[in-house]
């Protein structure tokens, strides 16, 4: 990205609405063996709002987004301290089974990864863990889903065509619908549109602003413009710390952190 | 615009086009050497054993004379060897490769393990007849009976299976797992559901080739006492039985010539297997190739 320093334009629809909070995250720290990588995180996340992460790469943005489905379970020697809330339960205590969790907050990733089956199997594969096994109950949910990922028209006719015969971008939206299928809660992207071309970002992009009617949205991204463009809620974070998070206007026009103002125009990262 | 290419030192790139070409000669060289030793091998074999290839060979029992026999009980010992061995290595095999590579915790006991495994693999045949004698045989008491050479067979397969299935296993790509994972599947739904739709290709593609190996081993088979002379099918797992190999062994190790045909046509029917099993194995490798 060119080190312009413009500060990125905000849209103009944000609203100072107040959100409900959904994700509650109170002194929390992570660390990968003994490195530090998440201090002191203090956080909260509004409900039916995007939210995005932005900072340098490195900084800790994806590390954050995978302890709210605790993904990072499956790196060995992870550890977690402090308090991770979702919807007003400890998502580490003891009573939380980790596939309801991941049922309710489902994830985009950067790289799109459909299964090598067919569209329609790919966006069943998640109903089918969770027991639905009737058809007509099946073709009901991947329509609805590929629906509301805006990938209904393009693919109704070849439901039974691989996966890997979509475009880069169709992928993405995909995989959207397949996380949207098991009727989640919350849904977090990571760089979700970064190996995509601009059109197909663009078609992402627009697609938050329609989901977050019904999810929650927390979206990782590189770039300050995506975040300015199409966020509720910005959160910088620098060298694994939440530096500020604020509404999205606010903290692009009008940042309380000098490292915040730094980074968002141009100066750094 | 001529001079770009005039100036170059021409000299030094004919030197250097000669080099090519003698590289290129000795490297058509090496690879002419094994393909003429193979064509020659095949071409006798052919020419012994084209004229004994005929439907006797298929349905009569060995015999005293040349001309009456066959190696019936030898195919169908072959066959009902690969029909026992196929599934329990398969089950035996792959259920270790997931474990190993799904589920053990990564420490020092696994890494034995592991090691263990891979030099079994390179372990010569002979060795595993040994094994068998003392386990099926003796131990359990099988007696040199179909089931005993079938469960030796399974022994020396396991570790190149294992090794095979594993490979397959480690090459599904982290993102289909993950993607798995953040629907809320378990572990085993993930393995069963996302891994091995990924890997059987590969995964049938190793056992296939080790099943094709353990068809044509004669040695453990021997050890463990298979009868060279069989002139009935087997009926039951605890019957005596023979298979291909040993029934070649057999006609090439006597003195009249008619017999020494008779071994190339079984060595043309053994190879014509082994060549089904082997294209087998490559239809399913490039098919696996598609889906990835
Ligand atoms: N699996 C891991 N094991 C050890 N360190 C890791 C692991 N994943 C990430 N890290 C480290 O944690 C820090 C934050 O990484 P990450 O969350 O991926 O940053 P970002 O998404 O902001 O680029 C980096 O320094 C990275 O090297
Ligand atoms: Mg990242």
């Amino acid at each position: 990205m060119s080190t312009t320093t413009a500060a990125p334009q905000v849209k103009e629809t944000t609203k100072a609405v107040d959100f409900k909070t959904i994700i509650d995250i109170k002194d929390m720290d992570l660390y990968y063996g003994t490195y530090h990588a998440l201090k002191k995180v203090n956080l909260t996340i509004p409900e039916k709002a995007v939210t995005a992460f932005i900072g340098p790469s490195g900084c800790g943005k994806s590390t954050l987004l995978r302890t709210l489905n605790r993904m990072n379970d499956m790196i060995p020697n992870t550890r977690i301290e402090g308090l991770v809330d979702i919807a007003g339960t400890d998502i580490y205590s003891n009573e939380v089974d980790v596939e309801t969790l991941r049922k309710k907050v489902g994830m985009v990733f950067q790289q799109a990864n459909p299964f090598p089956k067919s569209i329609y199997d790919n966006v069943a594969y998640g109903p089918r863990l969770h027991g639905t096994t009737n058809k007509a109950q099946l073709d009901e949910i991947v329509e609805q889903s590929l629906k509301q990922a805006a990938l209904w028209n393009e693919v109704k006719d070849f439901l039974k065509r691989s996966a890997f015969s979509l475009s880069g971008g169709q992928q993405q939206r995909l995989c959207i619908a397949r996380a949207l299928a098991v009727n989640p809660e919350i849904l977090l992207m990571d760089e979700a549109t970064s190996a995509l071309d601009p059109i197909s970002t663009l078609k992402i992009e627009e697609l938050t602003q329609e989901l977050k009617s019904k999810y929650t949205i927390v979206m990782v991204t590189h770039n300050m413009h995506q975040a300015a463009r199409i966020s509720d809620q910005t959160v910088f974070f620098l060298n694994g710390e939440v530096v500020e998070f604020d509404q999205t206007d606010k903290l692009f026009s009008n940042p309380s952190d000098k490292r915040t103002e730094d980074y968002i125009t141009g100066r750094f990262g | 615009m001529n001079n770009l290419f005039q100036d170059a030192n021409r000299q030094q790139i004919s030197g250097r086009r000669r080099n090519d070409l003698i590289w290129r000669i000795l490297f058509l060289g090496a690879t002419m050497f094994g393909i003429v030793a193979l064509s020659a091998l095949i071409i006798t074999i052919i020419t012994d054993g084209i004229a004994r290839l005929n439907p006797d060979l298929f349905t009569n029992y060995p015999s005293r004379r040349a001309s009456a026999s066959g190696m019936k009980s030898a195919i169908v010992g072959s066959l009902y060897m690969l029909c026992l061995m196929a599934p329990i290595s398969f089950v035996l095999g792959v259920g270790a490769a997931i474990y190993l590579e799904e589920y053990a915790p990564k420490n020092r006991f696994t890494r034995l393990i592991q090691l263990n495994i891979s030099t079994l693999a390179g372990v010569p045949s002979i060795v595993y007849g040994i094994l068998g004698l003392a386990i099926f045989v003796r131990t359990f008491g099988l007696e040199r009976s179909l089931l005993s050479g079938a469960l030796t067979m399974t022994l020396l397969v396991l570790p190149i299976i294992i090794v095979a299935s594993q490979e397959a296993i480690r090459a599904v790509p982290r993102a289909r797992r993950d993607a798995s994972f953040a629907l809320g599947a378990t572990k085993w739904q993930t393995v069963s559901r996302s891994v091995l739709p990924s890997a059987i290709s590969a995964i049938m593609t190793g056992v296939i080739l080790a099943l094709s190996r353990a068809i044509g081993e004669t040695a453990p088979l021997i050890i463990i006492g298979a009868a060279t002379y069989v002139a009935f099918l087997p009926e039951s797992l605890f019957d005596t039985f023979t298979v291909m190999p040993i029934q070649i062994y057999n006609w090439i190790a006597r003195p009249q010539e008619a017999f020494q045909d008779l071994a190339a046509s079984g060595i043309i029917v053994l190879m014509i297997m082994l060549v089904i099993m082997n294209v087998a194995a490559i239809m399913l490798r490039n098919k696996y190739q598609k889906n990835i």
